[in-house]
């Protein structure tokens, strides 16, 4: 589109049904990123060309385009690769490294905790860790117990570390941009069985940013807050405009960064509705749900008509069998009855 | 010879000697501070162990990279830490290098290419890589180092590192510091195999074993993988024999699992004074010399204590800083 195009050009080719996939905004935000900024370089299992360009294809085209230096498939070696992203952005490079699939970040957790996070205080703010870890994960896929937690928490919990995790593809092109500009390290998550759904009518221009610790409104209500990210906040938009069938005025908020999370926006709207909703895949018990639902009755307890209600993961592993996968994770449905028991 | 070609001469010798004798004595002074109640601080005395990173860094540039470990106050000297902000940092004083955040075990100091000290076992050869492939993309031929000692060569990141190093040829020079006990336990009941230098063929680099407190064969073998690593073509593991006189961790009792009489032999051998007995009989340089040398460096010491202890503390609202670029809101 050329800069003098008008609002009726843009309406004429906005295509009739959605064309675009979060797959394919990553991917475009990669090749803006590496073209703006030869310090950028990627790394990871199978991500270059000859392996695919990436096992679902986020990185497809960039080894071709930006060179085998830049872009470059490692071993099957977590550590390593998540230590060279580190030693490089010591020294003036600002990796992004693919860690194929969150529950792979269990084996570098002592390059991603212990270094990573650290450095930078460790070093007295003499060194920093300019890097992104994208790494992909959810259910629905029937992966069992190691190819789909949703493990967010964790690294929430580690001082250092920003964590952040998009629901549609404007978010994860301006976010992925966001993380790559910042100067520390950022988990960047990716929802697998969501990656392909085609969901918006265009691909983001490429000064298209979606700033870090910034939580979205995406549906604006009165009766109850519903707090969500990742997959789970498609279901609890769904679970919104169900509610406001019913009658009930849901804000629903999409935090888009965990950490740090945007305390500011979730605690006006709490401060609004006075009955609060949190969602999201990970397990429930210690989860990210679990900080937020503190923070508010820390800073609005007698303001509150009900408990802040959670819902998340069941304690157990991600199981196999499609029902138990299905029953694992809350649904629309069943945010839609938190809303309806915390309405009333 | 081994490595031809890349024998120090007398000048080199001479700059080895001054590396290992402020070794030695910053070793003995910490010690001593520590004994004294001056500074508390958990302290993994290198001594013995001076000629190695002496050697190595006589054939290294201020720009190359250094990664190091807890055992790593000789490495990063010898590299040229200067000593007003590594005794700061001991200290836990606002003036250290690290701002007192780090101490002793996360000892940091770019301007000499010290990019990271960890208290993590083999976990610096991960990161050295990345260093080498910035020096690598840079094509500026600077080398990355990475040390760690013979425990840390079972650990499942030395050798991801190892391999990745290869595959990609960067120029990592791992240096692993066999002192013959990995903590508390000996080298021969944990390593599988001879030795470590024979793992590097598994990886496809070269692997040598070498007397690490010989100053001329340690220099030699590190100009001679540095001068490959540079020229761009790949790393080199050294496993560089020694032995630690003081135990594991300052202060815990090595008796209990170090044979007296190895001990003794090994002190008997101590590197530092014998490189310095062979300086003088090889006529590299006289006895006043060396004394001149020992006695500028106590003088050092006593001014690098001194800052460090009339320094100020942190105060506690500088935790919200370092953590990230922006501060933590107070």
């Amino acid at each position: 589109m050329s800069d003098t195009a008008t609002a009726t050009d843009t309406a004429a080719k906005k295509p009739a049904r959605p064309t675009v996939t979060i797959l394919a905004a990553l991917n475009k935000a990669h090749f803006d990123a590496m073209a703006e900024d030869p310090k950028i370089i990627s790394l990871g299992e199978d991500l270059a060309d000859p392996e695919g360009g990436g096992v679902v294809g986020v990185t497809r085209g960039l080894s071709a385009k930006f060179g085998d230096d830049r872009v470059r498939s490692t071993p099957i070696a977590e550590q390593a690769i998540i230590g060279a992203a580190i030693g490089a952005s010591l020294v003036g490079y600002k990796p992004i490294a693919e860690i194929m699939l969150m529950n792979f970040t269990a084996v570098a957790m002592d390059m991603i905790v212990n270094h990573a996070a650290k450095l930078r205080f460790m070093s007295g703010g003499q060194t920093s860790v300019p890097m992104v870890i994208r790494t992909m994960t959810g259910t629905g896929f029937g992966s069992g117990g190691q190819h789909c937690d949703y493990l967010e928490a964790w690294f929430a919990h580690t001082a250092g570390i920003k964590v952040v995790a998009p629901s549609t593809p404007e978010d994860a092109y301006g976010l992925l941009r966001s993380a790559i500009d910042d100067p520390d390290p950022v988990i960047f998550i990716e929802n697998l069985p969501t990656y392909f759904a085609p969901v918006s009518f265009e691909l983001p221009d490429s000064s298209h940013r979606v700033p870090l610790g910034k939580a979205a409104i995406q549906r604006e209500g009165t009766d109850v807050t519903l707090i969500s990210y990742a997959r789970i906040a498609g279901e609890a938009r769904q679970a919104a405009e169900k509610a406001a069938e019913n009658g009930i005025s849901v804000e629903m908020i999409d935090l888009r960064t965990i950490a740090p999370w945007d305390r500011e926006t979730v605690l006006a709207s709490a401060a609004k509705t006075s009955r609060v909703v949190i969602a999201h895949e990970a397990v429930k018990e210690y989860g990210v749900g679990a900080e937020i639902a503190a923070v508010i009755s820390e800073e609005l307890f007698g303001k509150l008509k009900k408990p802040v209600k959670r819902l998340g993961g069941a304690f157990s592993a991600v199981p196999y069998s499609k029902p138990l996968e299905t029953a694992f994770a809350p649904d629309a449905e069943r945010i839609l009855a938190a809303i309806v028991e915390i309405a009333g | 010879m081994a490595f031809q070609g890349y024998e120090p001469d007398n000048q080199t010798l001479l700059d080895i000697y001054k590396r290992a004798a402020l070794l030695k004595a910053n070793d003995e002074r910490a010690r001593k501070v520590i004994l004294s109640g001056q500074i508390a601080m958990v302290y993994y005395s290198y001594r013995g162990q001076e000629i190695i990173p002496s050697a190595l860094s006589a054939a290294l540039r201020d720009d190359d990279y250094v990664c190091t470990i807890y055992r790593g106050i000789h490495d990063m000297l010898a590299k040229g830490f200067p000593l007003r902000p590594l005794w700061a940092e001991l200290a836990g004083r606002v003036t250290g290098s690290c701002k007192g955040k780090g101490g002793p075990m996360h000892l940091t100091y770019p301007p000499k290419g010290i990019m990271v000290t960890t208290g993590i076992v083999g976990s610096a050869a991960p990161i050295a890589n990345g260093l080498a492939w910035a020096a690598q993309l840079d094509k500026n031929d600077r080398v990355s180092v990475c040390n760690f000692g013979d425990g840390a060569s079972n650990i499942g990141a030395v050798h991801e590192a190892m391999n990745l190093a290869s595959v990609w040829k960067l120029p990592t020079i791992f240096i692993c510091q066999n002192n013959l006990y990995a903590e508390h336990t000996t080298f021969e009941k944990m390593t599988g195999g001879e030795n470590i230098a024979n793992r590097a063929a598994a990886y496809g680099m070269p692997g040598f074993r070498v007397n690490g407190n010989d100053p001329a064969e340690m220099y030699a073998a590190a100009a001679q993988a540095i001068a490959r690593a540079r020229a761009g073509e790949g790393p080199t593991l050294l496993e560089c024999m020694t032995f630690r006189f003081f135990g594991h961790s300052f202060g815990d009792d090595d008796s209990k699992y170090i044979p007296k009489e190895q001990k003794a032999k090994a002190m008997e051998n101590d590197p530092v004074p014998a490189f310095r007995a062979k300086l003088i009989a090889d006529r590299v340089a006289t006895e006043e010399e060396l004394a001149k040398i020992e006695a500028d460096i106590e003088g050092q010491i006593d001014d690098a204590v001194n800052f460090a202890l009339e320094s100020a503390w942190p105060t506690p609202d500088d935790l919200r800083f370092d953590v990230f670029e922006k501060e933590i809101a107070a």
